[in-house]
Order: structure tokens, then sequence, then C-alpha cells
């Protein structure tokens, strides 16, 4: 038996290809929505994993340093160091915030590294060129994605620092580069306050009788230079010892530093199920939309093309051939379509992913998954072309 | 032996109780292997009801069908399956051809074969040949889109004779044509049920191949009368 299904195809392939591809490039921002969601996904897993972090040691009762703001003092680390099972201890300052350079800014994550050497919590973790920050002051390591080069000299707040190493996938979980300088410099860029700013609050605590004492000499000196310095970070980075629990280390430091510390598989939780939650849920309603309007088109377009044959069916059923051959053949077509779709929409959306301004990642369990969606999608569509088909009366042929 | 077709007192009726219509009020009807009859009547008169009740599309009221030895009808369908009778046992020719348009000329004639479960290569070779008895085995390749009207009738006779039916029902398969195609038509339908011993019923309102029929059945307000035609032979200066 010839396959009246490909024979149909066949005779008006252009318009049956075009129709694909149609469907396709829909099939494809079905893809590319799914893959912005995984991107998502794994930019919150590469913070997490450039961090180089086994405990996120945070202010008491905040999500912090990503989903929510955290204040430690800076020197909270030493005591940390001190809790049994702690290899490294680092502080760490994330700020998102707009970076300059030249002409233009980009929206970055500036984290703010301890001293130190490569391998201490929260430095880059590799680099693709240059070399890591040597100098306490003015120095940036940049992720590729902001477009900055070796020797750039890019403006954070007040200051200028200098490119001097590019790194790749160190992003936030917005998916923002990120620029690392040293954390000095990050501290005073996030409580950094312009001349006026700085002179007016001189003024006020010269003039508040409670800190400009005469009988206390100094106190007023003392007043301003505490309110001229940073003294906080947003978290402490912790790296383990060889042989302990990450639960039981997180335990003793809450218990004695009267903090709160995160584990791996909590900040995931945070990230993914908190963070980007919103996100991912607008993206979920985006795909079941385009799942529905994918159907819709499909479900159109077949059971147009069966209209368009009503006669051609009742002159087949009037010759004998079965309702399954007739339902066989619109279901066929309706899953060519759907396979020209969906090899239209992967290649499309594997050429435009690495336009996109945020990383989207195309995994094959989605692909997989999309393919079988396809497939349920068209066969669903192509019922009520079918049902149409099969309730054509074979006399209609005939005429009268 | 195929024995053509006979009907005895075929009644339709649609509809009941007061909106109930006779359509048709006990046709009596033969047609032996190798003729063609002719099925002439105003609009409304039957016509078409009696040509779904022959094709088996819809089912009659009551009376008795026998198609070559089989009783098909008897105040009730005797076959099971009526896909298969019309597959098999009838064959159709319409006012247009209805040709698959995504079919090539081959495959319109050999998809009858083929739905009955004949090998591809013997059902196309099957069509080819009677492609050739009517003078059209040169469109074999074609599509229906490139072939003229006349040639896409015959393309469409050819179907309804590739699986041997006793019986052939053409529904005004000369109304598209002009003149000398329409007689061409009909000689071609009255060669091959002499060639085939195929009984053929042809329903027409057209007064060029009426005098073609020697036996001509009027229906008229749901019954029919029988006539001798003239059975005029078509000459060949007549043809298209």
């Amino acid at each position: 038996m010839i396959s009246l299904a490909g024979r149909d195809i066949q005779h008006d392939w252009g318009k049956y290809v075009f129709t694909g591809i149609g469907l396709g490039l829909l099939i494809g921002v079905t893809l590319t929505m799914a893959g912005v969601y995984r991107g998502m996904v794994d930019d919150g897993k590469a913070l997490l994993d450039n961090s180089g972090a086994e405990l996120w040691v945070v202010q008491k009762e905040t999500l912090g340093p990503y989903a929510e703001p955290s204040s430690l003092n800076d020197d909270a680390y030493r005591s940390i160091l001190a809790v049994q099972g702690v290899s490294q201890a680092a502080n760490v300052t994330y700020l998102t915030m707009q970076v300059r350079s030249a002409e233009r800014d980009v929206r970055a994550m500036v984290v703010g590294i301890a001293s130190g050497e490569a391998g201490t919590p929260g430095w880059p973790s590799y680099l693709v060129a240059g070399r890591q920050i040597t100098r306490s002051h003015y120095e940036a390591v940049a992720d590729v994605a902001a477009g900055f080069a070796l020797g750039d000299r890019v403006r954070i707040r007040r200051h200028h620092y200098t490119v001097v190493g590019l790194t790749r996938r160190m992003v936030s979980s917005g998916g923002d580069p990120m620029v690392f300088i040293p954390l000095k410099d990050a501290q005073e860029a996030q409580f950094l306050k312009d001349n006026d700013a700085v002179l007016q609050s001189r003024r006020r605590t010269s003039e508040n009788p409670a800190f400009n004492r005469a009988s206390v000499p100094g106190l007023l000196d003392a007043v301003i230079t505490s309110q001229s310095r940073n003294p906080y970070v947003n978290a402490v980075l912790v790296r383990l010892q060889p042989g302990y629990a990450s639960d039981d280390v997180a335990g003793s430091i809450e218990r004695w530093q009267r903090l709160t510390v995160y584990t791996r598989p909590e900040m995931e939780g945070i990230l993914i199920g908190k963070l980007i939650a919103t996100s991912a849920k607008q993206i979920g309603m985006f795909l079941v939309i385009l799942a529905v309007v994918s159907a819709a088109i499909v479900a159109f377009i077949i059971y147009t093309m069966t209209l368009g044959k009503i006669r051609e069916i009742a002159v087949l059923k009037l010759i004998g051939t079965r309702n399954r051959t007739i339902a066989s053949m619109i279901m066929q077509q309706a899953l060519g379509l759907g396979l020209i779709g969906f090899a239209v929409g992967k290649i499309a959306a594997s050429f435009w992913a690495p336009f996109f301004p945020k990383y989207v990642l195309l995994v094959p369990s989605d692909t997989i998954a999309g393919f079988f969606a396809v497939v349920v999608i068209c066969m669903l569509a192509s019922l009520i072309a079918i049902r149409a088909a099969l309730r054509v009366d074979p006399a209609d042929a005939i005429g009268g | 032996m195929s024995t053509g077709i006979r009907i005895e007192g075929l009644k339709k009726r649609y509809g009941e109780g007061d909106t109930a219509v006779d359509a048709l009020k006990g046709v009596d009807m033969y047609v032996a292997p190798g003729e063609v009859v002719g099925l002439i009547g105003p609009s409304g008169s039957g016509k078409s009801t009696l040509l779904k009740c022959l094709g088996a599309v819809i089912e009659p009221t009551s009376g008795r069908m026998t198609l070559g030895d089989e009783v098909i009808y008897d105040n009730g369908w005797k076959i099971k399956d009526l896909r298969a009778l019309r597959r098999d046992k009838i064959g159709f020719v319409f006012q247009a051809p209805y040709l698959i348009p995504f079919l090539d000329v081959t495959d319109n004639v050999a998809l009858l074969p083929m739905l009955a479960g004949v090998p591809n290569g013997i059902a196309r070779k099957r069509a080819v040949e009677l492609l050739g008895a009517l003078d059209i085995a040169h469109r074999a390749a074609g599509m229906p889109s490139q072939i003229s009207g006349g040639e896409q009738q015959r393309v469409s006779i050819a179907r309804a004779l590739v699986n041997r039916p006793p019986v052939i029902l053409a529904d005004e398969p000369t109304a598209p044509l002009d003149s000398a195609r329409a007689l061409t038509v009909i000689q071609i339908l009255h060669e091959m049920a002499h060639r085939y011993e195929t009984a053929i019923i042809v329903v027409t309102h057209d007064e060029k191949i009426i005098p073609t029929f020697k036996r001509i059945y009027h229906i008229r307000d749901g019954k029919t009368v029988e006539e001798v035609g003239e059975g005029r032979v078509i000459t060949g200066a007549e043809h298209g």
C-alpha cells in the first residue's frame, strides 16, 4: 500500500515544508525558553561552584548573601577559622551595579575578594587570560561576558581599576558577569559617599553635643573615623578540612558564633527555590502557553488541510478506504509537520542561543522531552481533523 | 457467472411521521452484464437516492438488491462489510472525475486494488494495462492536474473498472464535457461494459448521450418506468 500521507506531502511539499518551518520557529522559541530557565539554574550553580565554598556564613536569620542583604563584621572570619573542621575562611562582598568603561557601562556583580592567593574561597577559580589580582588596590579580574579586555580601565564608583585578568562563566544568579576587585576596595565601594555627603555627615556629627564634648578630647575624631570606614562584609566563605561533614561544622559555627550558615544543598535551595522561583514560574507559564499555541497551530493547520480534502476523503471512503487508513494519513501528516518543526526549532534554538545576553543552556534531556511533547501535541492536534474526516459521508462524493 | 444487478421493490423513506418523505416508492430495475442503461429523470425524482442505495452508502427502507450472484440487500443488508462491497463489487464514475490530486494517474487507478491488498507492483501493472485499453497509457505518469478533463474522466473510468466490479454506477459522467468528449466517454463506457461484462448504470440529463442507450429507466416520483432506447452507435467522426 502506498503512503497517502507521503504522496500528499510530496505533491505540495513547498507549502508543507514552509508551514513546518513556521511551526519550527515557534518550537525554537519554546526550546529557547526552556534553555533560558536551564541557563538561570546553571548560572545559580555556577555562582556557588565558583565561590569555591562549602559553607556560607551570613548574618543571622538572613538568606544572604545572594537572596537577601547580609552584613557581618569583617573580623568574624578569624573566629570561624578557629572552629574545628574549618580549613579556610575568607570574607567576600557582593554588589550588583553598573561598571563603566570608556563610553559604555555594563551591569555586573562586583565581588570583593580577600587577600590571599589563587584557591582562596571567593577567588576566580581559573583565568582565560592575564593574571590574578596581586595588588591591594585598583586591580580587577572580569568575566569575558562583561566585554572588557586586558588593560582596560573600568570605573567602580569613584575609583578606576585596571583589568589584569579575564575569567569565564563567573556570573551572578541573574546572569550578570562578575568583576573581582580587592576586598578593601569593594567595602569602600559599597559604602562610599560623595564628598558633599561626607562633609554634611561630619558637620552633623560635630554639631551633635553628644559627640563633640569639650571634656572628652578625641571623641569627635573617633566618631568621624568610625563613620568613614566600612568594617562589614556580606558573607564568609568557608572550606572544610577533609573528613568533616558540612552539617556538623555548620552547626558548630551557628551555635558558637551566633550566625547563620548554609551548606551547598541549602544554598542551592535558596537560589533555585527562592531567588529564581518567580522567574521559573514565569517561564513555565510561557512554556505552557507556547505548547498550547503550538498545539492550536498544528491542529488548525491539519484541520485546514483536511477540510481542503473533504471531497477526496469522501471519494476515498466511497471506494472502500478504511477509516484507519484515512486517520493514519492525517496523523502521519501532523507528525511529519511536527518532525519538520522540531528539527527546524532545534536548529534555530541552537543557532540563536549564543546571541542571547544571558546564558541559554539547551540540555539534551529538554530536547528529548521536547521531541516527545511535539509528537504528543501533534497526535492530539490531529484528532480534531481525524474526527472531521471520519464524519465525512461517502455519499457526499455522489452528490444529489 | 455474473448476472448483473437486479433491484426489486426498492423503497427509501427519509424521516418519520408527518415529515417523512418517500424518495423511492418501489423501484424495479435490472441491468445485465455488459449492458449500459440510462437512468433519467427530473431533479428530486430520486435518481441520487437510488444511486446511493445501489452504491451501498445509504440503506434502503425495504426491497431487494442482487449483485452478480449475491443478494446484498433483502429488507436489510446481507453483507457485513459494505466498505469491501463498494471496493470490490461496485465501480463509481462521478460527474467530476474526483481523482486524488496527490496521486499520479497510475496510482489513482491502482489505489483500489492496493486497498484490497493487491501488491503495489501487480496493482500498478493492472492499472497501466487498463489505461492502455482506454488510450491514456501515455499519461500514466502524469498528475491529474496535468491532464485534460476528458482524460481525467477516462482515468476515473479506469479506476471504476480496475477491480473488475460486476456493476458500475456513473453519475452524470459527461456533464462537464463538450459534445465530442461526452460521446467519446459514453462510447468508452459501452466498450468497457462489453469487454469486461460489466453492468453500467448511467444517470444523465445529457440529451446527446441518451440515444446511445438501448434501454432507459425513467424515474419519476420515486418509481421507474422502463423504455426502449435507440441504441445508436457512435461513429468515429463524432469523437472528441
